[in-house]
C-alpha cells in the first residue's frame, strides 16, 4: 500500500491505496472528481488529461503513487464558482463538443496548450497539439474554434485569465 | 492492473539497491511500461521509481557537447535552448514524440533503455555517435542497441545521461504511424567532419540500424538530390499490416531525402 498526498484543486488531500492504483481511479473513485474521465485506457485518447505539477499528463499512465508530493488541477477545478473558466466558456460558445465524453481532456489539453503558446495559437498548431485527444463524435472543428477563440480571450486578458491553471 | 509494489527512489545509490530485489524493473516516465503492464506484456513485482532523482534531471552543453540527463523529458529536450542551439534536430525530434501529454512525462533515459524497435531517440544516439552513460561504465552507441528492445544494459544497470558531441550538420525525418506516433521508418543524419552517418529507426527487423547505401551516397554530397536513384535492400526490413518491407525501403530514401534537406536548413 501506498501513502498517497497531494493537493488537488487547492485542496490538500490524502489516501492509502493500493500501489497498482492509477492516478484517474484516485481521482474518480476515492476523490469523487468524477470529471476526468476514462476513455481508452492506453494512452492513447487523452479523456484522462489532468494537469500534474503545471503540465497536462495522461493520469490513466501514471501512478497514484507516483504523483505523490505532486499538485493536481482536473477540470473540476478550472472554474471560480458559477464563473466558467475562457476555455470552458470558449467550448459553450463554439459548440467544441457532442457527446462531450472527450470534453474534460481537451479542455485540460486547451488550457495547457495556450498556456505553452503565450504568442497566441494559429489552426495548424492547434491541430497538431490536439494529436493526444481523440473526439470519437469527429467533432474536432469546433473544438479548434473553441481553442483559438479562448487563446484569444486570455491573451487579451478576458475571463479568468489571470488565474489559467 | 495486476498487484505491483512500488519504491521511489531518492538517489541512484537507493534505485540501484531497489533494483536487486528479484523481477524489480526501473520506472521512469512510464509511457511505455505502464501501458506495457496493464497488458501484462511486462509484469515486474516492483517498480523502482527514478522520476524524483535530482541527479537524473536536467541539461548540459558546453561548447558542441550535450549532456542530458537520462530522467528529462521529451518536451524538456524539445524547449531547450541549450540544446537547440547546438543541434536543432533533436528537439525536433523531441518536439515529436507521441502526444504533448507523453511528451510531459517520458524520458530520454526511458526510451533508450526500451530501445523500441520503432523509438526516435535511438536513431539520434547511433548517428551522432553517443555515448550512453550508466551508474557502471560509458557504453557508446553502437555498441549500446542490440536489436529488438534489446540493449547492453545490464540487470539493474541504470543509465544516469546519455552524451554527444553535436555534429556539424543533422537533420530527422519520420514518417508517423497515424495511430500511434510511433516512426514508421525515421531517419536521422549527422555529418562530421565530411563523414555521414545515418541511422534509420522503424523499418529494420532488428531495431534501429545505420543504412550503408544512405551514407555512402551522402558522403559524396550531402544534398538530397544525391539521394536520387539510390535504393536500400528490403531483405532485413519489418514488414507487418502498416507496411511491406518494400515500401518501408522506399521510405528510408525519401526521409533520409527530407532530414538532409532539414540539416542543411
Amino acid at each position: 500500500m501506498s501513502d498517497v498526498s497531494l493537493v488537488v484543486n487547492g485542496k490538500a488531500v490524502r489516501g492509502t491505496v493500493e500501489d497498482r492504483t492509477l492516478l484517474v481511479q484516485f481521482l474518480r473513485e476515492n476523490l469523487g472528481l468524477t470529471g476526468t474521465h476514462v476513455g481508452c485506457d492506453t494512452s492513447q485518447c487523452g479523456a484522462c488529461v489532468v494537469h500534474v505539477d503545471g503540465k497536462a499528463v495522461k493520469s490513466c499512465t501514471m501512478l497514484a503513487a507516483q504523483a505523490s508530493g505532486s499538485t493536481v488541477v482536473t477540470i473540476e477545478g478550472l472554474a471560480e464558482g458559477s464563473e466558467l473558466h475562457p476555455v470552458q466558456a470558449a467550448f459553450r460558445d463554439n459548440h467544441g463538443l457532442q457527446c462531450g465524453f472527450c470534453t474534460p481532456g481537451m479542455i485540460m489539453a486547451a488550457v495547457d496548450m495556450i498556456g505553452r503558446h503565450p504568442a497566441g495559437l494559429d489552426e495548424p498548431t492547434v491541430r497538431a497539439e490536439l494529436e493526444g485527444n481523440i473526439c470519437r463524435c469527429t467533432g474536432y472543428h469546433n473544438i479548434v474554434k473553441a481553442i483559438l477563440a479562448a487563446s484569444q480571450t486570455m491573451a487579451a486578458g478576458g475571463g479568468a485569465a489571470s488565474r489559467a491553471a | 492492473m495486476y498487484s505491483v509494489s512500488y519504491q521511489r527512489a531518492g538517489t541512484i545509490a537507493e534505485a540501484a539497491k531497489l533494483l536487486e530485489a528479484g523481477d524489480a524493473a526501473a520506472l521512469s516516465g512510464g509511457m511505455t511500461l505502464i501501458p506495457a503492464m496493464k497488458t501484462r506484456l511486462s509484469a515486474p513485482s516492483t517498480i523502482v521509481d527514478l522520476r524524483h532523482i535530482p541527479a537524473l534531471k536536467g541539461i548540459r552543453a558546453t561548447g558542441r557537447r550535450v549532456t542530458i540527463a537520462a530522467a528529462t523529458t521529451h518536451a524538456e529536450v524539445a524547449a531547450s535552448a541549450e540544446v537547440k542551439g547546438v543541434c536543432p534536430a533533436l528537439c525536433h525530434l523531441a518536439a515529436h514524440i507521441g502526444d504533448p501529454h507523453v511528451r510531459h512525462m517520458g524520458t530520454i533515459g526511458g526510451s533508450v533503455a526500451n530501445n523500441d524497435p520503432a523509438a526516435d531517440y535511438p536513431a539520434a544516439l547511433l548517428a551522432m555517435e553517443a555515448t550512453i552513460v550508466t551508474n557502471k561504465r560509458d557504453i557508446a552507441a553502437d555498441q549500446f542497441f542490440k536489436g529488438l528492445f534489446e540493449t547492453a544494459l545490464e540487470e539493474g544497470e541504470i543509465i544516469t545521461a546519455v552524451t554527444f558531441e553535436a555534429p556539424d550538420q543533422a537533420g530527422y525525418a519520420k514518417f508517423p504511424n497515424p495511430a500511434s506516433r510511433y516512426a514508421m521508418t525515421g531517419v536521422f543524419v549527422a555529418r562530421r567532419s565530411g563523414q555521414v552517418r545515418a541511422a534509420v529507426t522503424g523499418a529494420g527487423d532488428d531495431g534501429v540500424f545505420r543504412s550503408a547505401e544512405v551514407e555512402t551516397a551522402l558522403s559524396r554530397s550531402f544534398d538530397p538530390a544525391a539521394l536520387q536513384g539510390v535504393s536500400v535492400p528490403a531483405g532485413n526490413l519489418m514488414g507487418d499490416i502498416h507496411a511491406s518491407p518494400e515500401y518501408r525501403a522506399n521510405l528510408i530514401v525519401v526521409m533520409a531525402k527530407r532530414a538532409v534537406a532539414q540539416a542543411n536548413g
